[in-house]
């Protein structure tokens, strides 16, 4: 970045300072540095997974984003990359991951399984779209999307986390923590528990 | 093409009289036998006959005639054609078959898909548990009588999209909106089942070490999300302190229904799914699933077409052992860095894949007589040029820096052993049979395509470790070099398709079963058809799902920090892992 892009206008630097002081917002800051290291979760699921590795390899470079630092625990990471096909046997991990990574945190779901159900949708245990379950900000189009889509997808992420601010981030608010989403569970089919009530419901009819 | 030869017709009547019915509907071929009959029968094919290699156990629902059918093939390791029997049992719960994980273990987990999809009760079997789904689902998927929730037809092309823009969505005619169902009365708060218990208690069962001390054995599970577990694979491991007693795979996580979505289709919608089963070798699942397809109908591809396929069936095999080796060496601690150079590599390949095919990954390029469209102009000399300059150097450079490295060296010679007897005894394929001294490949044990042409060796390392199959794959790599050198020179003009562009392909009603040697090992593929424009079964013989056989008994008596490197050594993609 250059000195004068964190800058915000309308402040007189004098010249002498000009490469060394910049006057900026804290938003500015504050989103400048977290956009600049998201660090990825450290999962993949299917085929998207690859063409994810080969972003992070030398043609592609995602550490040109400052995203290359995968971490395989969740609570490192600050996006989570759903790459690939989820199923109902994988969806209850995938909460649970989602839920044990800490504020702030994003979600892109690559390719078109996790965004819909893809090819595969149609299948009896495939869930259609990671969406069902958890909050997703960005999605992939692609089967699978070329690492060049997933860097698009994740610079939206940059985008996405310049727009906020630290006055209004959800993360920070008063009141109760951002709720854990109820983990499915594995019956005769899966069962999210927010729908206990409709399946109850749907037998009776 | 592998056509089951008629010797065996000869042979083996003769030594079972009377127990050995030839299947004679149009089409088939092989044996129908009593389940009484199946151990003996079995046992002698494998002791006296010599089918010692188990290759593939699969079910069919024939629902309108009332059977259920478990069609087993079988092939000797010194090479030639394979015996193909079956049995059939009524189509009336219970339905059960013995077993035949006592005489060839590599059964053990192609018998649990069976009983997990098509409910068929394995007697004898040691560890009969749901394999793709989890324990207490509703139902055994893959009988044809059974409907997912987002049923519409029984066969593709839906209705529901046609005529044009009119498009109903699957979530508005099920009752939750949502891919799902439960049987009748179900209450889901009175859900207190676990399904893994049934791991768990089988996971207790191992032979205890009478002399060690009497300490508690802690049982560790890896993955589904785990960085060394290629995918959503899980192990669920015993340790007697840092070491394995016993070791169970636990997979499904990536189950994607292949083979129900696959019978709705029609043959030529397939093509584009079997690209995702191994999607680091599109390429090869392609070229297996055209040729069972073209057994079939029993049409040749032209020589060009067979060509081209054959180049890129070799290109597949080395980008798919260049990722195999990147990630061996990753679980090994060299992270990444060696990936990088593994990755350089096959982003070169894929630039040819994406040159002739339009994807880099996910190819859709072979077609039922042919290939999907010609070389496109200059793609011949980038071949050339990769393949006679840059890639045998390369590939010295990648293994000079590896094969001697010294923690490769002490991580890989002697560990993970595989003998060569329990190899074959496992129905192991690929690299994984070759490096425990099994000189077994299908492009030369029963060549297909036009692979009796070329000159090149089956690679073959004798100690079975770790090490051997890292060396096997370098090995292969080079072969693989060799065989496009000579495809380069030899390529000739023509057309790329026997047949005209058509938008459905007509099948006689049959069986075929079309096997390649693919990157991993025997890939292959099982199709039924009674004459519709679906086949009536897809099958896939999984080399990745059918090697995990082998997984428990490498590692258990080694060390848990070995689990990641015998994973990353058997090369898995969870793709066809779980199907």
């Amino acid at each position: 970045m250059e000195s004068n892009e964190l800058n915000s206008p309308d402040y007189d630097i004098p010249p002498e300072l000009q490469a060394q002081v910049a006057i900026t917002s804290l938003d500015k800051l504050y989103n400048w540095g977290r956009s600049a290291s998201v660090w990825p979760l450290m999962f993949g699921l299917a085929c998207c997974a690859i063409e994810m590795i080969c972003a992070a390899a030398s043609r592609f470079d995602i550490a040109r984003f400052g995203m290359e630092i995968m971490r395989p625990s969740p609570r490192q990471s600050d996006l989570m990359i759903i790459s690939g096909t989820v199923t109902k046997k994988m969806v209850p991990i995938i909460v649970r991951l989602y839920n044990q990574m800490p504020e702030p945190k994003y979600v892109l779901a690559m390719g078109a399984c996790a965004s819909g159900g893809g090819p595969f949708k149609e299948g009896y245990n495939v869930v259609s779209g990671v969406d069902k379950f958890i909050p997703v900000d960005v999605y992939v189009p692609g089967c699978p999307p070329t690492p060049q889509a997933l860097l698009n997808g994740l610079m939206k992420i940059q985008e996405k986390i310049k727009g906020e601010s630290i006055k209004t981030a959800r993360w920070y608010k008063k009141g109760p923590d951002m709720a854990e989403i109820p983990v499915p569970i594995l019956g005769p089919d899966l069962i999210d528990p927010r729908k206990i009530a409709l399946i109850q419901h749907g037998e009776k009819n | 093409m592998a056509t089951p030869a008629p010797v065996q017709t000869l042979d083996l009547s003769a030594r079972f009289p009377g127990v050995l019915n030839p299947d004679t509907r149009p089409g088939y071929s092989g044996w129908i036998l009593d389940s009484a009959n199946l151990l003996e029968f079995a046992t002698a094919l494998r002791d006296e006959l010599g089918y010692d290699y188990l290759s593939s156990v699969t079910a069919v629902d024939y629902l309108p005639d009332g059977k259920m059918e478990v069609v087993y093939h079988l092939y000797k390791t010194t090479g030639g054609t394979g015996v193909v029997f079956k049995i059939q049992v009524p189509r009336a719960d219970p339905i059960e078959v013995p077993s035949l994980v006592s005489i060839y273990p590599g059964a053990e987990l192609q018998e649990r898909e069976a009983w997990d999809l098509f409910g068929i009760k394995f007697t004898g079997h040691p560890d009969l548990r749901r394999i793709l789904m989890w324990e207490g689902f509703a139902g055994h998927p893959m009988r044809k009588d059974w409907r997912e929730p987002y049923f519409e037809e029984e066969a593709k092309p839906l209705k529901s999209r046609w005529p044009d823009g009119k498009i109903i969505m699957a979530e508005s005619k099920n009752l939750y909106g949502d891919n799902i169902a439960y049987p009748g009365g179900f209450n889901p708060e009175s859900q207190t089942f676990d399904p893994e218990k049934a791991l768990y208690e089988a996971l207790r069962k191992y032979q205890k070490d009478e002399i060690g001390l009497d300490t508690d054995h802690i049982l560790v599970n890896m993955g589904p999300q785990h960085p060394s577990t290629h995918g959503v694979f899980r192990v669920a491991v015993m340790l007697d302190g840092e070491k394995i007693v016993n070791l169970k795979p636990v997979m499904g996580y990536l189950h994607r229904n292949h083979e129900k979505i696959g019978e709705r289709n029609t043959f030529i919608m397939n093509m584009p799914y079997t690209d995702r089963l191994d999607y680091l070798s599109s390429m090869s699942n392609n070229f297996g699933y055209a040729l069972a397809v073209e057994k079939l109908m029993n049409i040749k591809p032209t020589e060009r077409a067979e060509y081209i396929r054959v180049m890129m069936a070799e290109m597949t095999r080395i980008a798919n052992h260049l990722m195999a080796i990147g990630a061996l060496l990753n679980d090994l601690g060299a992270y990444f860095t060696p990936m990088l150079y593994a990755l350089e590599e096959r982003e070169l390949l894929l630039d040819i894949f994406e040159g002739v095919a339009g994807s880099r990954m996910m190819c859709n390029y072979f077609r039922f007589g042919g290939i999907a469209r010609d070389l496109p102009e200059g793609m011949f000399q980038k071949i050339k040029d990769l393949f006679f300059e840059r890639l045998p150097r390369k590939i010295d450079e990648i293994d000079r820096f590896l094969s001697e490295n010294e923690i490769i060296r002490s991580r890989g010679i002697g560990q993970g052993v595989l003998t060569a007897e329990d190899a074959v005894k496992y129905s192991t394929a690929g690299p994984l049979l070759r490096a425990s001294g099994i000189p077994y490949d299908v492009r030369r044990a029963e060549p297909y395509s036009i692979y009796d042409r070329f000159e090149f060796d089956v690679v073959v390392r004798t100690n079975g470790d770790i090490y051997d199959r890292l060396m096997v794959r370098f090995d292969e790599i080079r072969q693989s070099i060799r065989i496009v050198q000579q495809a380069v020179k030899q390529l000739p003009d023509g057309p790329v398709m026997a047949l005209k562009p058509m938008y459905q392909v007509r099948v006689p009603p049959g069986e075929a079963y079309g096997r390649v040697e693919g990157p991993k090992g025997e890939l292959g593929f099982y199709v039924v058809s009674n004459g519709k424009p679906t086949p009536w079964r897809y099958h896939v013989r999984a080399p990745s799902f059918i090697n995990l056989t082998a997984f428990g008994p490498i590692c258990i008596g080694q060390k848990v920090a070995d689990v990641v490197a015998v994973l990353g050594s058997i090369d898995i993609v969870l793709g066809e892992v779980d199907r």
